[in-house]
């Protein structure tokens, strides 16, 4: 005869609820975990995008994420001729606001050279880029369709693919255009300031040909350490591995949303333990009475304790559940991406685990002290 | 002729002081008790008398100041419980009824009284078989599926007679068993007791007030300031 289970059909209503209240921090708790999961995901989905194997910077920088990068234009064709190197493509890096469909869009506008690395990987609807001016791949975040035209600085651009989950550490939906086109955007002035500019004489400010980094892809051989050093050994460049380029954008980017997010992980998961060790310990006070009535009638301890732990445990454990249903219906509904992984809701029913034995450690303390002489009264 | 049978009570010289000092307060003075099988006997006495922790004593559920317990032949307590295991003592030899009955409201009146004989050991089909029994034996088992927020205060103290009687034990208390009833429920359930009592050999102590059941004891003893005294005004 399992008492715990008895004692919740018996007050099955108000169990539900307090079930309910839990799973409603469950979910919040889920909610932070995938947050933080979509963070790096989101950071690192742009640096993996374009499948390399070395990044070529700027000298002295951690660029193009961490840091401003900025290089010669002409800096891919020396790194492509480099030893173990099988291919090599410019790219450049900005976040810009469009308008579209009467509302802000910002857009974080990755440039490339169409036939290099750099460009979308797999493009979920119509078609890449095969022009060299004025078409652009958007992920689908942006609400864009194929077909869509996008005014950008001067120029419209036409959508002609969409791709999906191409988006950097802030969130920002990825549009890639050609490299010529980002270059034109980034150095172009609006038509005030370019008559400004002439009228003092400084000519155009849009010939600059610089780029934020130089990708490469090596030869399944190449050691991309070694090719990385001779990279530095040209003074203005740096060079990080694919490996490195990761690390710093999870320790360097996005640290401190990381460390904030577990912050509040912590106080979340800290008030889960206080409000499961509160609710165990008013259930348990209130059957007082009854336990003193166990006790008298010969029930041994372990009977009280499993009463207690399991009806913890089982509160603990229906909070999980309807939680993680609940953060699974509404995730696609967060403004940022929420990635949950199977691991991670592994992680919490453990820690809830562990939290609701020790919540229950609080009533099964106040029931073992219960004077049996209660139930007599007097 | 009550002293030729065995005794199954059997305390002597049993007393219980709380607090110390000023604060001093004897709560049982040099009582000695002897219950034997079949015996029916009723503590008497007003609030405060001693009457309750009497009781508590002989459930070995507080312990005395002083003196000797023995139950069903068995020395229980001399200057300290001879037994580590109490709670099994009380499964086993001591049977519970109290002034308001408290039923486990989570279960219903068959899972009340067949509680105690799974906590005993009892496989769970045997124990709802016997629980069955003894409800119908008690005139309450057309209500085996009724939860006790549901049951009149008879039926309810019907079932905690049940439950009580469950594991035969050879010592029943009661406290105040008949309170919550009107007088002609108290007398059924009374000579019920008596009956379940007399058939299982065992014997019933009952502290009450209900001087409509006095008649339905075989012995009425009296506290009165911690002092235990039989009808004449004797020590026992």
């Amino acid at each position: 005869m399992n008492l715990a289970y008895r004692d919740v059909r018996h007050n099955l209503f108000r169990f539900v609820l307090t079930c309910l209240g839990l799973s409603l921090l469950m979910a919040v708790v889920l909610a932070m975990i995938g947050i933080y999961n979509g963070l790096v995901s989101d950071a690192l989905n742009i640096v993996n995008a374009p499948r390399v194997d070395l990044w070529v910077v700027e000298s002295g920088t951690q660029g193009p994420f961490a840091e401003a990068s900025k290089i010669p234009g002409g800096t891919r064709d020396a790194v492509a001729r480099l030893h173990g190197v099988s291919d090599a493509g410019s790219i450049t890096y900005q976040t810009v606001e469009a308008s579209h469909a009467g509302a802000t869009l910002r857009l974080y506008v990755i440039g490339f050279e169409p036939g290099h690395p750099g460009g979308p990987q797999t493009i979920a609807e119509g078609r890449g880029i095969t022009q060299s001016h004025f078409e652009l791949v958007a992920d689908r975040k942006t609400g864009l369709v194929v077909g869509d035209r996008l005014g950008l600085g001067r120029d419209s651009f036409a959508v002609v693919g969409l791709v999906e989950d191409v988006t950097n550490s802030g969130g920002d939906p990825a549009a890639f255009v050609t490299l010529a086109d980002a270059q034109t955007l980034q150095s172009q002035l609006a038509p005030p300031a370019q008559r400004v500019q002439a009228a003092r004489g400084a000519g155009l400010l849009e010939s600059a040909d610089t780029v934020a980094a130089v990708i490469a892809r090596l030869e399944p051989t190449a050691d991309p350490q070694d090719v990385a050093q001779t990279v530095r050994q040209w003074k203005h460049l740096g060079a990080l591995t694919q490996a490195e380029q990761e690390a710093i954008l999870i320790g360097s980017v996005v640290d401190r949303a990381k460390r904030q997010i577990g912050l509040f992980l912590g106080i979340l998961l800290s008030v889960s333990a206080v409000v499961i060790a509160l609710i165990i310990y008013t259930m348990t006070m209130e059957k007082l009475k009854q336990i003193a009535t166990l006790k008298l009638i010969g029930a041994p301890d372990r009977t009280i304790v499993a009463l207690i732990v399991q009806q913890s445990l089982a509160l603990g454990g229906v909070g999980w559940s309807f939680g993680l249903i609940l953060i699974l219906l509404i995730k696609d509904y967060f403004p940022r991406r929420v990635v949950l992984e199977p691991v991670n809701a592994a992680a919490l029913a453990g820690i809830i685990l562990v939290v609701c034995i020790v919540a229950s450690g609080l009533g099964v303390r106040a029931a073992l002290k219960v004077d049996p002489a209660t139930a007599i009264g007097g | 002729m009550e002293s030729a049978r065995q005794a199954l009570v059997e305390i002597a010289g049993i007393s219980k002081q709380y607090g110390e000092g000023d604060a001093r307060v004897d709560a049982l003075r040099d009582v000695d008790l002897t219950v034997h099988r079949g015996g029916v006997v009723a503590l008497l006495g007003p609030s405060g008398s001693g009457k309750t922790t009497l009781l508590n004593i002989i459930g070995c559920i507080i312990d005395p100041t002083e003196g000797r317990v023995r139950l069903d032949g068995e020395l229980v307590y001399e200057n300290r419980w001879l037994r580590r295991d109490l709670r099994k003592l009380r499964l086993d030899k001591i049977g519970f009824i109290f002034q308001f009955h408290n039923l486990l409201p989570f279960l219903n009146a068959r899972d009340n009284v067949a509680l105690v004989l799974t906590l005993a050991g009892r496989p769970p089909a045997e124990a709802q078989a016997r629980a069955v029994e003894l409800l119908d034996y008690l005139e309450v088992g057309h209500r085996k599926d009724a939860m006790p927020a549901l049951l009149s205060g008879g039926e309810a103290q019907r079932v905690a007679i049940a439950r009580a009687l469950a594991n035969s034990p050879r010592i029943i208390l009661a406290d105040e068993p008949t309170a919550a009833l009107d007088s002609k429920r108290a007398g059924i359930v009374m000579d019920l007791m008596r009956k379940l009592a007399a058939e299982q050999d065992a014997c019933i102590i009952a502290v009450t007030h209900d001087e409509k059941i006095y008649d339905r004891f075989d012995r009425l003893f009296h506290l009165r300031d911690g002092v235990l005294e039989n009808e004449n005004g004797e020590k026992p």
